[in-house]
């Protein structure tokens, strides 16, 4: 073949401890092509990104950008600049202007002054070229999702990216955005400049890319013409295998309503009502900053409640206090692992531990006896892998500090409803369908679960209900046998 | 024999990662040099005067381990003893009656404490900050009050408080080891102790787990109040009078000890055993070089040295756990092969 390669990644594998993110990847990228790049969360695509844009070096395997091989630059420390990465959570300075914003790095400058009418002029060419008609004397905060994307991409340019990333551009743009976004790309594509695209919105994907590469655990499953595939063929090719065989089948008995939320309002949500009944999995889908982790923050007691009622087992609970909710049988599984969720430096033991401590107490004063036998139950039942309850959970898998955060509430006896939000995000597949059989076994055993999640088809193989949220407000309530993932994703944007 | 042998090179190797086994070594060498050079050193009476001297700062050191620990800082501690000397001293003149005069300072520690505790939860400003403020606040309200003058004890059954002996054996080393005995006790068997780590560890997954944050940062502060408190009656008892100087420079002393001791700046990591081996190794050092001769100005760089070897200290351990997990990585890897 006499193409034009870009960019060209031969054999990479990538390993952390206890997972292999990425293995022998082959991915290819000719001159003015747009390449998506699909696969589940956890499939190894960020992975791949990070290797591409410098951030992470991989163990194994070589990778060419315009004829240079990364790895000898990324192991000096330097952020590889042909690559420019527009990332899901947005990164712009916000009290920035937005010129400042787009010659970041790149500011014109006599003297060790900076020029600022050549800023202004230089700033304006480079939004033009995005089509974006804005000021470039305004503040970065005051735009919208869609305006700050194109100014990221803007700033990419600005810098001579050979080679833009866009991860799940889309994400929390319009349709008429979208379609705007996309007519960036095609500018962009004619131009010169080539496009990895990732995106879990399928029909996207076979509308804007030239091919499509799909990861799956950490391995290439294929690479086609986009004209060659369609919808069902990529699922197919994502998941690996029927989606019946990834969700737990199961028949639940339903009943007497555990968790009652009415008119829930906090700084970020605004008139929530919902319940959720004894063996019931809730979903709640939407897009990205829809609201939904901060209804369970407004609800869990986090942040701040401003109005409305909630009622467990048909007690009320008292506001702005996470200790009460706990006290009432409420748990809480964040997206945020690390941040939120794990006490790294202390053992799996005291991790598990640590929420239900004072059933193993008598006036304060721990029984171990008890808290190590009921530990050493829990993860023999969830078989969650570590080599001894003494070690420190940073060095677990995800999956399994996944799995050990959902036994800190599974211990509680008192624990009546379960808040799971994002569980599975990124975490590998085995690990994943783990924590789907234990979330249904939990419901069969009468536990009602609120689950938080951006994987459609996660949200409706599991769950018995589902609400979509937009803009911190309910906007749909679907059962499970009458939503498809269109019915979802319109409900999340219009 | 070879998995004999691989045992016996673990649990060496152990030992040696061991911070505790680390101190102890550096204790004894740091022992046996001054023993060397200055025989004196280990005669009864120079050991007991150590003793006595490293635990008025000891008392004070284990409270604030707590609240280091916890994730938090009090710089106020020098001056908490300044205001413990003056309460004691004034309630024991005009009451006569040394019991009276303890309690009066420990139910200051505790007004104190809950100061920098509803500070730093309730109006959420950072705790270097507080303190720092609270820090300059006692100390100058101690001089308002005195006038920068002494006061002194009328009541000499109160000297004996920190001067008197249990046989051999000095008060304030007693009391030191009977608080010793109940903050080990706290940290590791009681559900307060492991929430002391848990908050440390990470504030925000405490909070999302339901665990009484605030509550337990009022109470690390009110006992390192308390204790604070109660070294400073010692010190008050020691000089038979209040100095509205007592403790100056006390908080630098105590953080670097508990530093150098293993526990971490930024919360979670630690022992009390380890932080009151840091104690003794800075208070024997202190005496060693009174022993040399060595004057107090060259006595405040020595310490200064010892504070950034203690920070190095930390720093070089936090690396090891990076290097520790990278050859965990490897393992893991060859495994997945």
């Amino acid at each position: 073949m006499s193409q034009d390669y870009i960019l060209s990644v031969k054999n990479i594998c990538k390993y952390f401890p206890g997972v292999r993110a990425l293995n022998c990847v082959d991915f290819d990228l000719v001159r003015g092509e747009v390449h998506a790049l699909v696969g589940e969360n956890g499939a190894g695509k960020s992975t791949l990104i990070k290797i591409l844009s410098g951030v992470y070096t991989c163990d194994e395997g070589t990778c060419f950008i315009d004829g240079k091989n990364i790895e000898v630059l990324s192991s000096t420390g330097h952020i590889n600049k042909d690559v420019g990465v527009i990332y899901q959570e947005l990164n712009s300075a916000g009290y920035l202007t937005v010129a400042e914003n787009v010659l970041f790095g790149k500011m014109p400058v006599r003297h060790g002054i900076v020029q600022w009418k050549e800023v202004y002029r230089q700033a304006a060419e480079y939004l033009d070229m995005v089509g974006l008609r804005i000021s470039p004397k305004t503040k970065v905060q005051n735009l919208s999702i869609a305006q700050k994307q194109l100014i990221e991409i803007a700033k990419a340019i600005s810098m001579d990216a050979k080679v833009i990333i866009m991860d799940e551009p889309t994400s929390a743009l319009s349709p008429t955005e979208i379609s705007s976004l996309f007519k960036v790309i095609r500018r962009l594509k004619s131009e010169g400049v080539s496009i990895i695209y990732i995106s879990h919105k399928l029909d996207e994907v076979l509308e804007i890319s030239d091919r499509v590469t799909i990861l799956r655990d950490g391995c290439v499953v294929g690479t086609a013409g986009a004209g060659e595939l369609d919808k069902e063929q990529l699922i197919t090719m994502m998941v690996g295998r029927e989606m019946k065989e990834l969700f737990p089948v199961c028949h639940r008995d339903v009943h007497d309503r555990v968790l009652e939320v009415r008119g829930l309002s906090s700084d970020k949500v605004t008139d929530v009502t919902f319940h959720v009944n004894r063996g019931e999995i809730v979903g709640f889908s939407g897009l990205m900053g829809a609201g939904r982790t901060e209804m369970t923050n407004a609800l869990y007691g986090i942040d701040k409640r401003a109005a409305g009622e909630i009622l467990v087992g048909g007690v009320p609970l008292p506001p702005d206090s996470p200790q009460a909710a706990k006290r009432m049988g409420i748990g809480l599984v964040t997206e945020n692992r690390k941040e939120q969720g794990i006490f790294a430096s202390l053992s799996v033991k005291q991790n598990i531990s640590v929420a239900a401590l004072a059933q193993y107490a008598k006036s304060g004063v721990i029984s171990r006896k008890r808290e190590g036998s009921d530990v050493e139950n829990i993860v023999r039942e969830m078989s969650i892998k570590t080599p001894s309850l003494q070690q420190t959970i940073n060095k677990l898998s995800g999956g399994n500090q996944q799995k050990a955060l959902l036994a800190r509430w599974l211990i509680d006896r008192n624990l009546k409803v379960l808040i799971v939000d994002e569980p599975t995000r990124g975490i590998d597949v085995a690990a994943k369908s783990e924590i789907y059989r234990i979330l249904s076994r939990l419901a069969g055993e009468g536990l009602a679960i609120v689950m938080i999640s951006s994987e459609m088809t996660e949200i409706l193989g599991m769950c018995d209900r589902i609400y979509v949220m937009k803009d911190g407000r309910i906007t749909g309530e679907f059962h499970k046998d009458a939503a498809d993932e269109r019915m979802l994703l319109e409900k999340a944007i219009s | 024999m070879t998995v004999k042998t691989s045992n016996r090179q673990s649990l060496l190797r152990k030992f040696g990662q061991s911070e505790i086994s680390v101190l102890l070594v550096a204790l004894i060498v740091l022992s046996v040099v001054t023993y060397l050079l200055k025989p004196v050193f280990l005669s009864q009476r120079n050991i007991m005067n150590t003793l006595r001297q490293i635990s008025l700062s000891a008392i004070c050191g284990f409270g604030l381990t707590l609240i280091i620990l916890a994730g938090e800082i009090d710089l106020s501690v020098g001056s908490q003893q300044a205001v413990a000397g003056i309460v004691s001293v004034l309630v024991l003149n005009s009451t006569k009656s040394v019991l009276l005069a303890i309690l009066a300072a420990l139910l200051a520690g505790v007004v104190v404490g809950a100061i920098n505790g509803l500070i730093v939860t309730k109006l959420k400003i950072n705790s270097l900050i507080a303190t720092l403020g609270t820090m300059a606040i006692w100390r100058g309200a101690s001089m308002v009050y005195t006038q920068a003058v002494s006061i002194q004890s009328s009541v000499d059954a109160f000297q004996q408080l920190a001067t008197g002996f249990i046989g051999p054996i000095p008060n304030a080393v007693v009391m030191a080891v009977v608080i010793f005995a109940a903050i080990y006790f706290l940290l590791n068997y009681t559900t307060f102790g492991r929430y002391i780590y848990v908050i440390g560890g990470n504030q925000d997954a405490a909070r999302f787990a339901g665990l009484p944050v605030a509550r337990v940062k009022m109470a690390v502060y009110i006992i390192g109040s308390v204790l604070t408190m109660f070294a400073g009656v010692l010190l008050a008892s020691r000089m038979a009078s209040a100095q509205p100087t007592a403790g100056t420079g006390l908080e630098m002393i105590v953080i670097a000890s508990i530093i150098l001791g293993g526990v971490s700046l930024s919360g979670g990591i630690g022992s009390i055993v380890g932080a009151t081996i840091g104690m003794v190794i800075l208070g024997v050092l202190q005496n060693a070089l009174t022993l040399m001769d060595v004057s107090s100005f060259w006595q405040d760089i020595s310490r200064g040295v010892v504070i950034i070897l203690a920070v190095a200290l930390d720093v070089l351990r936090k690396e090891r756990v990076a290097k520790s997990l990278i050859s965990d990585q490897k393992l893991a890897r060859e495994e997945v092969k």
